[in-house]
C-alpha cells in the first residue's frame, strides 16, 4: 500500500496528540519515582529513579491525618465505592425513569421530564446547604449512604436514555408483548441489552463525575476514614505548609498517579463493550 | 359462535380519525383470511386491534369464545408478523424463536425442540447463532414466520409482511406462506394492499375501502361478482374498464352501442364494468376499439386503446394472436359478463 502524503500528517498530528496526553503523566510518574530532594533541586525528571517501591509504600501506608489513622490507601477505597455507587445507581435510576417517561404515556410525562431537565440548573453545589441539613437529619453523615445518596440522580443520563429509547421502533415493543413480555421484562430483555453502549459510556462519565467530588465529601464527612482522594490531595499539598520539613514532592507524584488508577481501570473494563457499540450499531 | 369473532368493532384514534367503522366479521377455525384494500383504509388498524395493540373504541372481539376486549396483548396467544419484521436485533435467531417460549415458562428441551422443528420447517436451521443483521430480506422474513408458528397460537396476523422483499422472492413467499399455513393449519389473517397477494393467499377476502368491509367472499366470488363499483375496480389486473351509460326499460345505452334485455330494473345514470379478460373479437361487434398500445406478456398480450369516444381501454387476448398497433378491433362482451353499477351510489345493479 502507498501511504499517501496526507495520511503522514494526518498521523503526525495523531502522534502529537498522543504526546500530548502521555508525556506528562510519565513525567509525574518518573518523578514519583525519585527522591524529593532530587526533584526538589533538579526539576522534574524523566527517567525512572530508585525511590519507586519506597515513595509508593509510603504513599500508601502511611497513618496521616490528625488522627494519624487514615491512609491514602483508605482514602482510594473510599473514592471508589462512592464512585461506583454513584456511577450504578445513577446509571439504573436514570435508564429505569427515561424507560417510564418513554413507553408508559402518562399524561404527566412530559412536564415531569422538563422538571427532570430543569434539575441541570442546580447542581449539587448551588444546593449543598440544604442537600447538607437533610442528609444530617437522616444521620447519614459520616457514611457512604451520606455520600452517595444526594449524588444519585441525573439529568444527563436520563435524558440521553431517553433519547435512545425515542429510536428503538415501536414495533420491537409490539412484537416482545405479543412474545408475552410484560413491562420489566421488556426493559430487561431488550433496552438494558440494546443499551449497552450507553450504559457503558454513561457510567464512565458518572464514576469520573463521583471519583473527583470535593464539596460534598468536605462537608459530609467529620471522620477521616470517610475521606476521599481529592480531599486527601488538598491535605498532601497543603501539608508542607505546616512547617514540618521539606514539601515531599515526589509522594505527591506518587498520590496523583496512584489516584488516576481507579478511573483508568473503570475505562480499561468497559471499553470492550464501549467500542464494540461504536463501530456496530444493532437497531 | 366462530373462532375469531367481530361485532360492530369500531375504531377512532385518540386524533379524531375514524379508522374502522362498525366492522363485523366471522372468521372460521383454520380459516385464512386476507384483508385487502388501499392505502390508509384501515386493514392495520383492525389487525392491531384482533393483536390487542389498538384499544377498541366500540364493539366487540371474540377468540376461541373469550372477549378479548380487556385482554392485554401479551395474554392473547396471538402472534404476528410485521411489514418489517420487528427481529430482535440483539438476540440470534435461535433466542428470537425461544423468547416467547421462554416467557411462556416452558422448559429448555421442549424449547429446543420446539425451535429446531420450525427452524426446519422455514429451513433456517443453519442460521440459527446468527444475528438478524446477518441475515438477508428473505430469510430475515422466515425467521419472522418462525417467530410466529413456534408458540403455536391460537391465531397468524401478518401485516403486510412481504411489501419489503423483491417481486421474485414476494412471489417465492407468498407460495411458502399459502403452503405453510396449510400445513400447520393454523387461523391466520393476512393484511395485504396487493390484490394479487390477496387473491392468491386468500380462503376468504374482506375488502375494505375507507375503514367498511365492502365485501366479504372467496376470491372468486369476489371477482366473479363484485357487489360495488370500488370492488370491481379493486380486484382484477389490469383493471376493469369502466363506462359511462344510462339504464331505462333494461336497455342500457353507453356511447356507441346499446345493451338490450339486462336483467334489472333500475333507471338511471350507471356506470357499466367489463373486465378486459372478458372481451373477444369478432365481425360487427358492439365495441370499436383503436389499438394505441400492446403490452406482450407471453401468455397473453394486453391490449391498450381508445373507444370512439375517446376513452381509455383495455382488452386481453392470448399471446398467440398479433394485434398492429393502429389498427382497429371490434370486440363483444363475452358470455354477459359485465357489470352494472348505479353511478351515484357505486352499487351493483345488475
Ligand atoms: N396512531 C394513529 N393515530 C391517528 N390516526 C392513525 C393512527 N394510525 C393510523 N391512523 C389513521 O387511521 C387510518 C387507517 O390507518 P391504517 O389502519 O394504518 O391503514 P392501512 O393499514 O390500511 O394502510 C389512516 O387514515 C391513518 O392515517
Ligand atoms: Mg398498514
Amino acid at each position: 500500500m502507498k501511504i499517501k502524503p496526507l495520511q503522514i500528517i494526518a498521523h503526525i498530528i495523531l502522534i502529537l496528540g498522543v504526546l500530548l496526553m502521555v508525556v506528562p503523566i510519565w513525567i509525574s510518574f518518573a518523578s514519583s519515582s525519585h527522591d524529593s530532594v532530587t526533584i526538589l533541586t533538579e526539576g522534574m525528571k524523566f527517567h525512572i529513579g530508585d525511590q519507586l517501591a519506597r515513595n509508593y509504600n509510603e504513599v500508601l501506608n502511611e497513618k496521616g491525618g490528625w488522627s494519624e489513622e487514615v491512609t491514602a490507601a483508605k482514602m482510594f477505597i473510599n473514592s471508589f465505592i462512592m464512585a461506583l455507587g454513584i456511577a450504578t445507581l445513577k446509571v439504573v435510576i436514570s435508564a429505569m425513569s427515561a424507560y417510564a417517561l418513554v413507553y408508559y404515556r402518562f399524561k404527566l410525562a412530559v412536564p415531569i421530564f422538563w422538571l427532570i431537565f430543569i434539575t441541570l440548573l442546580v447542581p449539587l453545589e448551588v444546593r449543598i446547604f440544604p442537600s447538607y441539613k437533610i442528609v444530617s437529619d437522616l444521620g447519614l453523615t459520616n457514611s457512604y449512604t451520606g455520600l452517595i445518596l444526594p449524588l444519585v440522580a441525573s439529568a444527563t443520563a436520563t435524558f440521553f436514555f431517553r433519547q435512545f429509547y425515542k429510536t428503538i421502533p415501536d414495533e420491537l415493543l409490539e412484537s416482545a408483548k405479543l412474545d408475552g413480555a410484560n413491562g420489566w421484562s421488556f426493559f430487561i430483555d431488550f433496552l438494558v441489552p440494546l443499551s449497552k453502549t450507553m450504559i457503558a459510556a454513561m457510567f464512565i462519565f458518572m464514576f469520573v463525575y463521583g471519583y473527583s467530588q470535593y464539596l460534598w465529601p468536605l462537608i459530609m464527612t467529620t471522620a477521616e476514614e470517610y475521606w476521599t482522594v481529592v480531599m486527601g490531595m488538598k491535605i498532601i499539598y497543603t501539608e508542607s505548609y505546616e512547617g514540618v520539613a521539606l514539601p515531599r514532592t515526589a509522594e505527591r507524584f506518587a498520590y496523583i498517579i496512584l489516584s488516576m488508577i481507579p478511573p483508568v481501570l473503570v475505562v480499561v473494563f468497559l471499553q470492550k463493550w464501549f467500542i464494540k457499540g461504536l463501530i456496530q450499531t444493532e437497531k | 359462535m366462530s373462532f375469531l369473532d367481530l361485532k360492530n368493532v369500531t375504531k377512532i384514534y385518540p386524533n379524531g380519525t375514524k379508522a374502522v367503522h362498525e366492522t363485523s366479521l366471522s372468521i372460521d377455525e383454520g380459516e385464512f383470511m386476507v384483508f385487502v384494500g388501499p392505502s390508509g383504509c384501515g386493514k392495520s388498524t383492525l389487525l392491531r386491534m384482533v393483536a390487542g395493540l389498538e384499544d377498541i373504541t366500540e364493539g366487540d372481539i371474540n377468540l376461541d369464545g373469550k372477549l378479548m376486549n380487556e385482554v392485554d396483548p401479551s395474554e392473547r396467544d396471538v402472534a404476528m408478523v410485521f411489514q418489517n419484521y420487528a427481529l430482535y436485533p440483539h438476540m440470534n435467531v435461535y433466542n428470537n424463536l425461544a423468547y416467547g417460549l421462554k416467557n411462556r415458562g416452558i422448559d429448555k428441551e421442549t424449547i429446543e425442540q420446539k425451535v429446531n422443528d420450525a427452524a426446519k420447517l422455514l429451513q433456517i436451521s443453519d442460521y440459527l447463532q446468527r444475528k438478524p443483521s446477518m441475515l438477508s430480506g428473505g430469510q430475515r422474513q422466515r425467521v419472522a414466520m418462525g417467530r410466529a408458528i413456534v408458540r403455536n397460537p391460537k391465531i397468524f396476523l401478518f401485516d403486510e409482511p412481504l411489501s419489503n422483499l423483491d417481486a421474485k422472492l414476494r412471489i417465492q413467499m407468498r407460495l411458502e406462506i399459502k403452503k405453510l399455513q396449510q400445513k400447520v393449519g393454523v387461523t391466520s389473517i393476512f393484511v395485504t394492499h396487493d390484490q394479487v397477494e390477496a387473491m392468491t393467499l386468500a380462503d376468504r377476502l374482506a375488502v375494505i375501502n375507507n375503514g367498511i368491509i365492502e365485501q366479504l367472499g372467496t376470491p372468486i366470488e369476489i371477482y366473479d361478482n363484485p357487489k360495488s363499483l370500488f370492488v370491481a375496480g379493486f380486484i382484477g389486473s389490469p383493471q376493469m374498464n369502466f363506462l359511462d351509460g344510462n339504464l331505462k326499460n333494461k336497455t342500457l345505452s353507453a356511447e356507441g352501442f346499446e345493451i338490450k334485455d339486462i336483467n334489472s330494473d333500475f333507471e338511471g345514470e350507471v356506470t357499466l364494468g367489463i373486465r378486459p379478460e372478458h372481451l373477444s373479437q369478432s365481425e360487427n361487434a358492439l365495441i370499436s376499439l383503436k389499438v394505441e398500445l400492446v403490452e406482450q406478456l407471453g401468455s397473453d398480450n394486453l391490449v391498450y386503446g381508445q373507444l370512439k369516444n375517446k376513452k381509455d381501454f383495455c382488452y386481453r387476448c392470448p399471446g398467440n394472436q398479433t394485434i398492429e398497433k393502429g389498427s382497429n378491433l371490434s370486440l363483444n362482451i363475452e358470455n354477459n359478463k359485465y357489470y352494472i353499477f348505479d353511478k351515484s351510489t357505486g352499487k351493483r345493479v345488475n
